[in-house]
C-alpha cells in the first residue's frame, strides 16, 4: 500500500506544482523517489509532528495541496489539536496520511500501532476519512482525494498487501464497494487491510455452509449510510471488521446507521477490545492473538450467530 | 490614519468591548496594541477592500486571547464597520473572544490555543517561497505562549530552512495568567534563545512606534538570510495606570466606572 500510495503521489505531483509531501522524518526507503523528483515539493520537517501539521496547514492556506506523513500515531494523535483547529476549522487542503493502521508496526509496540485513529478522526468536523483495504483501493481512494482535497485521513497499511480486487476499482468519496457475490445470509464488512482476513474468513464461512458476502469500506467519512441500510434488509445479519478499536470505527458507524434504521437486523463487531495492549508480536501474530486472523473472525462469527437462537435457525 | 492615533483607537475599542463583553483579556489586548497599530498603520501591504488579495502580507495574531484588539485595528484599518464590534463576546456573534475568521474580513487565521501561529506562518513563509511571491508573514506571540514546545518546533523549522519573509514579534510584557514569566517558566537568556534557533534577534520598546517601525520592516526577499524575531518589551495593561503590570487584568473586565477612567487614561474620554 506505502508504495503505490508514494507511486501515485509523484505521479499528480509530477503534474501538480501545488502539491507538497511533508514527512515528520519517516519513511526511509519509501520518499526517496518523490524527493528526488520535486525537491521543492518535499520537506522533511524533522521529528516534529506539530509543526508539521501547523506548517502543512499555512502551505495550504497559501494554495498548496499538502500530504502530511508519518507512521501510525504521530501524524494524528501527536498533532491532533493542530488538525482540528489549523486544518479542519481552516477547511485547509491537507491529508493526512498514517502508515502502518492498526498492528502493521506490531513488533514496535503500543506507541506504533493505529487503534483509536478511525473514531479519532471521524469524530473530526469536516474531515473526510479514508482506510483502504488492498492496493487497488489506495489507487483509488487517492484519486479521489488529489480531485477533491482535504481535509482528509488516510489510513495505509504498510507493506506486501495482497491484491483483493480483481481489478482496477473505483470508490468516490463515501461510497463502499461489493467483493465477490451478493445476496447471501450475512455481510462482512471491513475497513482498511483487514480486508484480507474477512474474505479470508467469508470463505471459510461459505465452506461450514453460512453464505457469506463481503463489503470494503474503503471511506469512513462520509459513510455509506445507504448501502448499510439497504443491506440491513438484504442480509440476516451484518458483521463488521476493523483492525481497531472497537470503539469508534466501522462497527460505531454501522451501529450508528441501524440504530437509526427501522428493523432489527442483528450486528456482530469484530474488533480490537477497547483495552492497551503490551504484548508484542508481527501482525499475524498479533491479529491471531486478538482474534482478528481468518479463522478466529468464522468461529467468532459461527459463536455469533449460534448463540442468536432465531437468528441460526433462520441461516441453517 | 497615523499609529499613534490608530493605536490610540484601538485602547479605546479594547476597553469599551471588554466592559460591554464583560470579557477578560483586556490587559493582554493594551499590551499589544501599539505593535498592531505599527504594523497596520505602517508596515503591512494589506488591502481592506480586497481582504483576500494573494500577495498581501499575512497576519497571524498566535496570542488569540487578545481577539479584542485585533478585531479593533481591523475595523479602524476598514476591513469591517467599527460598529460591529460591541458585538465582541455576545450571544450570537462572531467576534469571539479567541480569534476566529469566520464571518470576519482581515482575520487571516484562527487561534486561542496557544503554540499553533508560528508553525502555520512557518508554512506561509516557506509557500512564498516555493511560489516566488513577495509576501510577507507577521506572527503576534504571547510570551507566556513560548512556553509551548510547538513555537521551539517552528522555530527550528523557520531557522533552519532560513525564512526571512518570517517576522515573530514577542508581546514580552513578562506577565502570564498566574504571575510574571520569570515565576512561572524562565524565559531568559531569551533573546540568545531565538538566536541559537537561527533567528535575527531585534529587541525594542513594543510601545515606542519610532523604534517599532524599522524592526518590523523586513525585506521581501527570501534568499540566504535569517528569520526575524522583534522581541517588543511591554507593559501588560499599558495605557491604564491601574491595570499596568497586574495580574488581575488578564481576567476582568473594567466595570462602568473603570472604563470611563480608563478611557480618560488612554486619551478617549
Amino acid at each position: 500500500m506505502r508504495n503505490r500510495f508514494f507511486s501515485g503521489l509523484l505521479t499528480a505531483a509530477l503534474v501538480d506544482p501545488d502539491l507538497v509531501l511533508i514527512t515528520a522524518d519517516l519513511g526511509f526507503g519509501a520518499v526517496d523517489d518523490f524527493a528526488a523528483a520535486r525537491p521543492g515539493q518535499f520537506v522533511n520537517a524533522g521529528v516534529a509532528e506539530q509543526n508539521m501539521a501547523g506548517l502543512a496547514a499555512g502551505i495550504a492556506l497559501a494554495g498548496g495541496r499538502v500530504f502530511t506523513y508519518s507512521i501510525a500515531n504521530f501524524p494524528t494523535l501527536r498533532c491532533l489539536e493542530q488538525i482540528r483547529n489549523d486544518i479542519c476549522y481552516h477547511h485547509a487542503d491537507v491529508t493526512v496520511v498514517a502508515v502502518g493502521g492498526g498492528l502493521a508496526y506490531g513488533a514496535l509496540g503500543m506507541s506504533h500501532h493505529a487503534t483509536e485513529d478511525l473514531a479519532i478522526m471521524r469524530a473530526l468536523p469536516g474531515m473526510a476519512v479514508a482506510a483502504p483495504g488492498d492496493p487497488a483501493e489506495v489507487d483509488a481512494v487517492l484519486s479521489d482525494l488529489l480531485a477533491g482535497g482535504g481535509p482528509a485521513y488516510l489510513r495505509l497499511g504498510k507493506t506486501g498487501e495482497r491484491m483483493l480486487h480483481t481489478g482496477g476499482v473505483s470508490a468516490p468519496r463515501g461510497t463502499s464497494i461489493p467483493l465477490g457475490g451478493t445476496g447471501g445470509e450475512v455481510l462482512l464488512c471491513s475497513t482498511g487491510a483487514i480486508l484480507d482476513a474477512t474474505c479470508d474468513a467469508a470463505q471459510l464461512l461459505r465452506a461450514k455452509g453460512i453464505r457469506a458476502d463481503v463489503r470494503s469500506f474503503p471511506w469512513l467519512d462520509p459513510f455509506d449510510a445507504v448501502a448499510v441500510r439497504q443491506a440491513a434488509g438484504e442480509y440476516e445479519a451484518l458483521i463488521t471488521v476493523e483492525e481497531h478499536s472497537i470503539v469508534g470505527g466501522l462497527g460505531s458507524a454501522v451501529a450508528e446507521v441501524l440504530a437509526e434504521s427501522a428493523g432489527g437486523t442483528p450486528l456482530i463487531r469484530i474488533a480490537l477490545p477497547p483495552t492497551s495492549s503490551s504484548v508484542v508480536g508481527d501482525q499475524q501474530y498479533l491479529r491471531a492473538a486478538f482474534e482478528l486472523d481468518a479463522e478466529s473472525i468464522s468461529r467468532r462469527v459461527r459463536n455469533h450467530l449460534e448463540a442468536n437462537r432465531g437468528l441460526a435457525s433462520q441461516i441453517r | 490614519m497615523d499609529s499613534l492615533s490608530l493605536a490610540r483607537a484601538v485602547r479605546a475599542h479594547v476597553l469599551r468591548m471588554t466592559s460591554t463583553g464583560r470579557s477578560s483579556h483586556v490587559g493582554s489586548a493594551l499590551s499589544c496594541a501599539d505593535l498592531l497599530a505599527v504594523l497596520y498603520a505602517g508596515v503591512l501591504r494589506v488591502d481592506p477592500e480586497h481582504p483576500e488579495w494573494p500577495d498581501r502580507d499575512r497576519v497571524i495574531m498566535s496570542k488569540g486571547h487578545a481577539g479584542a484588539a485585533l478585531y479593533a485595528v481591523l475595523a479602524e484599518s476598514g476591513f469591517f464597520d467599527a460598529a460591529v464590534l460591541h458585538r465582541h463576546y455576545q450571544n450570537g456573534s462572531f467576534l469571539s473572544g479567541h480569534v476566529s475568521h469566520v464571518g470576519i474580513p482581515g482575520v487571516e487565521f484562527s487561534t486561542g490555543s496557544l503554540g499553533h501561529g508560528l508553525p502555520v506562518g512557518a508554512g506561509l513563509a516557506w509557500r512564498a517561497r516555493q511560489t516566488g511571491r513577495e509576501w510577507r508573514t507577521y506572527v503576534l506571540l504571547g510570551d507566556g505562549e513560548c512556553d509551548e514546545g510547538s513555537v521551539w518546533e517552528a522555530a527550528m523549522f523557520a531557522g533552519h530552512h532560513e525564512l526571512a519573509t518570517l517576522v515573530a514579534i514577542v508581546d514580552y510584557n513578562r506577565m502570564q495568567s498566574l504571575g510574571t514569566t520569570d515565576e512561572t517558566l524562565r524565559l531568559e537568556p531569551f533573546a540568545d534563545k531565538w538566536r541559537s534557533f537561527g533567528w535575527d534577534v531585534v529587541e525594542a520598546d513594543g510601545h515606542h512606534h519610532a523604534e517599532l517601525l524599522p524592526a518590523l520592516r523586513v525585506p521581501r526577499t527570501t534568499e540566504r538570510a535569517r528569520p526575524r524575531c522583534v522581541l517588543a518589551h511591554t507593559v501588560k495593561g499599558k495605557g491604564v495606570s491601574f491595570m499596568e503590570n497586574q495580574v488581575l487584568w488578564h481576567y476582568r473586565p473594567p466595570s462602568a466606572e473603570e472604563l470611563e477612567r480608563a478611557l480618560a487614561e488612554v486619551g478617549a474620554g
